[in-house]
This record gives C-alpha cells, sequence and structure tokens, in this order.
C-alpha cells in the first residue's frame, strides 16, 4: 500500500512569454510598463511541478496538493481561472508582489510562513514543489531557502523526474551539465524539488476539476494575507532592454547550394 | 574593496573545471583580499592554483562525503567555509551543484544570494552585478548593503584564469561533520558519447524547428531523411543541438518525433539560455519566446521558407529563404 503524499507547490504569476515588456522606475523601484494590465501565466516551470505533483498524487490515494501562490491578488484571482481547469489542488494565496524585482530571501519567508499556517499539513511528510526557476525573477534560490525555513535539507534541482517506489523512497532525476541528469534516491520526505520541464504534457481542461477548484480558490484568494517581498538593501543601478534589433540580411534568391556554401564558409570561419 | 571569498567544488579528478577558474578571473578583478575555498574529495591540486592566483587563505572542506554533489553535505560545507572565512562577497560558479546548494548556504548565514550574474563590476567600492530579468528581456545592474553577499556567476562570462600551479600550498582544513542525509546520490545518466547532441563548448548551436516534422511542399512528411540531416549537420559541424517548444513537445504528444530531441534541447523562455559563438537556426519561426534563448548567441543566421518569420524582423543577421531539407542536405555533403 502507498503512503499518501502532502505535496506544496510554490508558483507565482508571470506576464504571459508574448508580451512585449518594458521597464518603468516606479515608487518602489523598477517595475514593468502597464504591469498590472498585462496578461499573466502561471510560472511555466512553476506550472510543471505543479502537474508533476497532481499526477503524483492521483498515483497515491489520499494525497493532496496544495499551490501555494504569492502575487497581486487581482491578478492572481484571473490565473487561476485557467489554472484551476487542470489539476486538482488548493490554493493558498499571499498577496503580494509578482515582480522579477523582488527578492528570493524576502519572498521565501513569505512563503514559508504560508505553509506554516497550512492547517492539518504534517512536515514531516511534505514535498515541497516548484520551479527551479521564475520566468520573472530567474532567481533558482527560492525553493532552497523557503526549504531551509521549513527544515528541509533534502534538496533536488533541475528536477525533470520523481519515481516514488514501494518502500516510500523516491528516485530523482535532476539536470547537471552538458545534457545530463544526476540521479539520486532519497528514503524519505521531507524534501524540495525545483522542478525543470519534466516529462508531463500540459494537462487538458477539466470542467469538473475547475468547478470543484473555484469552490476553494475564491474564499482563499478572501483570506489571502498581504506579503512584502522587497529588500531595502537591494538597490538598482540599471534597467534596460537589450538593443535587439539586427540589420537583418533576407536572401531570397539564392539556390541551396549557393546558401550551404555560404554557411559552411560562414561556419569554418573563426 | 571588501574581502572576498571565492568558493569553488572540485571535479571527481581533484581539479578546478572551467567555471571555478572563469570564477577565479571575477574574484581577482574585484581586487579585494582573496579567500578561496574548496569543497570536494580531494583538493591539493586546486590549491596549488589558488596559492598560484594570490589567494591569502585557502580554506578547504574535504573527504569521501564531500566528492558527490548533494544538497545536504555541499550546504554544510559552503557554509563552513563561509563562516571560517568571514568574507562579505561570497562568488561562486554557476554549475549545477552550485546552484543547488548555495541559495540554502546563503540563508544559514543571514545573507542574500544573486545567480545567473553575467557581469561584476567595483562601484564606489562594492560590487555591482549584472544579470538579466525576466528569461534574458532585459539586464539590470544592481547592488546591495547585505552581507555576506553570494553571486553565483554564469559560465562562459570571462576568461578563465590560467597560470602554473605553485609548487606548494598552504592549506587550512575545515572540520565538518557529514550532515546526516537521506540522500544517496546513485550515478549520472547521460546518452551514449555518440548520441550526445548538448556540447555546450561548441562554436556553433544548431536549432530545428517543428517545420523538419511537417508537411512539406509534396504534401508528405519526411522525419526520417530530418532526422539524417539533422545528425549529419551536428556531425559535420561539431554542433550542439538545440530545439523550439513546438518540437520537443511533440515527443510527450505522440506525434512523429526525433528520438534525440529531449526537453534538455529546448532553447528559450522555458528552456535553456546556452552561449555559442555562432546559431543557425533551420525550421524554426523565431518567436521572441524562442529567441530569448539566443540572447548570448552572438552572429545568428536562420534558413526558413517563410520570408516573414520571426528571424527576418530584426532578430537574425541573415535569413535565407529556402527549404532546410535542400540547403542542410548540401550543407552536410560541403562538411563532411
Ligand atoms: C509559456 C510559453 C513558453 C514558451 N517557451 C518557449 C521556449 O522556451 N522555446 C521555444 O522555442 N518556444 C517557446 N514557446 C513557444 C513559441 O511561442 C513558439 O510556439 C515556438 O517557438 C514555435 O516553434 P517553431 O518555430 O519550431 O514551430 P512553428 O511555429 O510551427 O514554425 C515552424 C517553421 O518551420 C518553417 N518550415 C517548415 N518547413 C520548412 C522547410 N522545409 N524549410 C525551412 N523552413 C521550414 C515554417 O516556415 C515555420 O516558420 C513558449 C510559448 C509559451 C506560451
Amino acid at each position: 500500500m502507498s503512503t499518501p503524499l502532502q505535496i506544496v507547490v510554490c508558483g507565482s504569476i508571470v506576464p504571459d512569454p508574448l508580451q512585449t515588456l518594458e521597464p518603468v522606475t516606479s515608487p518602489g523601484g523598477p517595475a514593468l510598463k502597464n504591469e498590472m494590465m498585462l496578461p499573466a501565466v502561471l510560472d511555466p516551470w512553476a506550472s510543471h511541478a505543479l502537474y508533476e505533483a497532481a499526477h503524483l498524487a492521483q498515483a497515491h490515494p489520499g494525497s493532496k496538493v496544495w499551490l501555494v501562490s504569492m502575487g497581486p491578488k487581482a491578478k492572481l484571482q484571473q490565473v487561476m481561472m485557467t489554472v484551476a481547469q487542470k489539476v486538482p489542488f488548493e490554493l493558498v494565496a499571499i498577496d503580494g508582489t509578482a515582480s522579477g524585482f523582488a527578492d528570493s530571501f524576502a519572498t521565501a519567508a513569505a512563503l514559508a510562513g504560508a505553509i506554516e499556517a497550512i492547517p492539518g499539513l504534517d512536515k514531516s511528510r511534505l514535498l515541497l514543489f516548484g520551479g527551479w526557476e521564475s520566468a520573472s525573477r530567474g532567481a533558482g534560490s527560492t525553493i532552497q531557502m523557503t526549504a531551509e525555513r521549513l527544515g528541509i535539507t533534502e534538496q533536488f534541482q533541475g528536477v525533470d523526474r520523481i519515481a516514488v517506489r514501494q518502500d516510500g523512497s523516491f528516485e530523482i532525476l535532476e539536470r547537471i551539465e552538458g545534457g545530463r541528469h544526476q540521479v539520486s534516491v532519497c528514503t524519505a520526505p521531507p524534501a524540495a524539488l525545483g522542478w525543470a520541464t519534466g516529462f508531463l504534457p500540459e494537462p487538458r481542461n477539466n470542467p469538473q476539476v475547475g468547478m470543484a477548484n473555484m469552490k476553494a480558490i475564491m474564499p482563499a484568494l478572501m483570506r489571502a494575507k498581504p506579503a512584502t517581498a522587497t529588500d531595502p538593501g537591494l538597490a538598482y543601478v540599471s534597467v534596460s532592454l537589450p538593443k535587439q534589433q539586427r540589420e537583418t540580411r533576407i536572401e531570397k534568391n539564392m539556390t541551396p547550394e549557393e546558401i550551404a556554401r555560404e554557411i559552411a564558409a560562414w561556419i569554418r570561419e573563426d | 574593496m571588501e574581502s572576498t571569498l571565492l568558493l569553488v567544488h572540485t571535479e571527481a579528478d581533484g581539479a578546478l573545471a572551467k567555471p571555478a577558474l572563469e570564477a577565479l578571473t571575477s574574484a581577482l578583478a574585484l581586487g579585494g583580499e582573496l579567500t578561496v575555498g574548496l569543497v570536494g574529495g580531494a583538493v591539493e591540486a586546486a590549491a596549488r592554483i589558488a596559492a598560484a592566483a594570490g589567494a591569502l587563505r585557502i580554506l578547504a572542506v574535504s573527504g569521501d562525503e564531500f566528492t558527490q554533489p548533494r544538497y545536504a553535505t555541499d550546504a554544510a560545507a559552503a557554509e563552513a567555509i563561509a563562516r571560517a572565512a568571514g568574507a562579505a562577497i561570497v562568488l561562486a560558479p554557476a554549475t549545477a551543484r552550485w546552484s543547488r546548494a548555495l541559495p540554502g548556504a546563503a540563508y544559514r548565514l543571514g545573507g542574500r544570494i544573486d545567480t545567473h550574474a553575467t557581469g561584476l563590476a567595483v562601484r564606489d567600492g562594492a560590487p555591482a552585478v549584472t544579470r538579466w530579468f525576466y528569461r534574458q528581456r532585459m539586464e539590470a545592474v544592481l547592488t546591495r548593503t547585505a552581507r555576506p553577499w553570494f553571486v553565483l556567476l554564469d559560465v562562459g562570462c570571462v576568461t578563465p584564469w590560467e597560470g602554473a600551479p605553485a609548487a606548494s600550498a598552504q592549506l587550512e582544513t575545515i572540520a565538518v561533520a557529514a550532515p546526516e542525509s537521506r540522500t544517496t546520490v546513485t550515478g549520472v545518466q547521460a546518452p551514449k558519447a555518440d548520441e550526445q547532441t548538448i556540447r555546450p563548448d561548441a562554436k556553433l548551436l544548431f536549432v530545428a524547428g517543428a517545420g523538419w516534422t511537417k508537411k512539406q511542399p509534396d504534401g508528405a512528411v519526411h522525419i526520417e531523411e530530418a532526422q539524417q540531416l539533422i545528425l549529419g549537420a551536428l556531425r559535420g559541424a561539431q554542433a550542439s543541438l538545440g530545439g523550439s517548444k513546438s518540437l520537443v513537445d511533440s515527443t510527450g504528444e505522440g506525434e512523429a518525433v526525433l528520438p534525440f530531441m529531449t526537453h534538455l534541447n529546448q532553447v528559450g523562455q522555458t528552456g535553456s539560455t546556452p552561449r555559442h559563438q555562432k546559431g543557425l537556426s533551420t525550421c524554426c519561426h523565431g518567436e521572441e519566446p524562442h529567441v530569448v534563448g539566443w540572447r548570448f548567441v552572438t552572429e545568428r543566421r536562420a534558413v526558413n521558407l517563410d520570408a516573414n518569420c520571426g528571424w527576418a524582423r530584426g532578430k537574425a543577421d541573415v535569413v535565407y529563404v529556402a527549404d532546410a531539407f535542400a540547403v542542410v542536405r548540401e550543407l552536410n555533403r560541403l562538411l563532411a
């Protein structure tokens, strides 16, 4: 018989990747132009963590998944309408910034505080999930610091696979240099896993799951406590967009042979 | 300049890999008093390099327990060295091993950490870190007052330190009882040498997009040939293989696929941001979420049937409007 799992997924929201972003200066430091108006999505690597969590929970009856998400309440509500359709989870919302210019140390404090306050959570059985990096700050340090605050010192980053075995131990594949995976075995939870892409496709929308999730999402948003994730000791000297435009030469009339010759010569150049 | 600790781990053979030597260059450029901290199974050879580079102190945590990359032992070793060094600034290369372990060590010391630093300069006597935000869409320079300040330096931004190791080095060994851990590293999974398509040190990144698996002008799909052409180009140009999200995702969705193409190859917003001097995009549309992954690819060319693809809009230096099958077939002949 498999033991039920308790999985807490940390994931915030980020601007839709197809949006053009422009930095602006706000009283609180750098921000994005029209930040509150930009369409947002659940942070992609965190969403993989959520799908993996749901997949594991389904395989281990009695398991439960929470999604702990810090962001401006109104934006969280918008994004959750979509996320709720995907897999069953219970939302724990924190009303705060989702800015890439916030700090991981402070964010981890807010996340750990919210996790500590989850009623009935048994930390000795906890699997703490999240994306290994966000698409906003890309810090790759929030999960580690959150886990430390929760006393979790079995940690994995760039995870592509977890396989839970009969005895409750699990094997984990983490991305390392050169397109390889490090394989580890951890005998039992608690553990923290920062997910890369994993191997699961995005689940299809399921209106029934959506309805069940939404019942708890609205009250969770009402309960969301405010938190700050800025660090007064962090100062931005500048934030700028790269000079993106290249002068593109467009060749429409070269034969494949001519193109291949030109590319081969270019490859051989130093 | 404030005191600096450079934290590096040794490889299985006791040597320092390129990322560590690059971080040494960055640490020396900061100009503060330098302590080098070493973690690994064997550290003597690395200590002689640190001595040759002019480290004032060399601290080490070594032994069998510290050979394998594992969070619990690595974080404990890094924490112990950072406490012993008492440095304000802690620099380290952004290897998978340190990226996993150092955020936790920074937390234990009450410090802060910045990762993916692509540049480090001195401003008013303190470091200023350059890093990218929103997946390489904007670049910022930042400073901090909190100490210790850990900075993980991205690989490939500076020249690795070069020099002969010193004849000997004075090494201060720090005794750390390996913390109890429930984790055992059991091995590494890698494609067989001749199937390895990810080559971080390659000069050329060859990107394959979903077009390779789509219906071609003759109305048919040519997966077999696509596979041979792509692998041929990788061999001929000694290139590293990148893929678009659409192409690598098709693996999971039961469509016709290229078996050597995995999520590890994906370049872009939710993939990697590799560093290569040149990049050749084939059958890939060049949409923004893909192209942000090319931030550190200097020279860019693309082959696409569509003259209005994303690459043509200022994202590549040259766009060849042509059939990639025909071009790569010929290219492979020339490179063979
Ligand atoms: C949250 C999110 C994250 C994303 N992250 C990423 C990411 O990390 N990486 C990424 O790549 N994408 C990412 N995307 C997806 C991105 O927006 C595009 O959908 C994707 O890059 C398209 O892939 P493609 O160009 O290979 O395929 P397509 O858009 O299908 O383009 C295929 C191209 O092949 C060309 N073609 C076909 N046959 C030939 C031929 N014989 N010769 C020459 N050209 C040919 C066509 O003209 C076309 O331009 C993300 C999207 C979202 C929403």
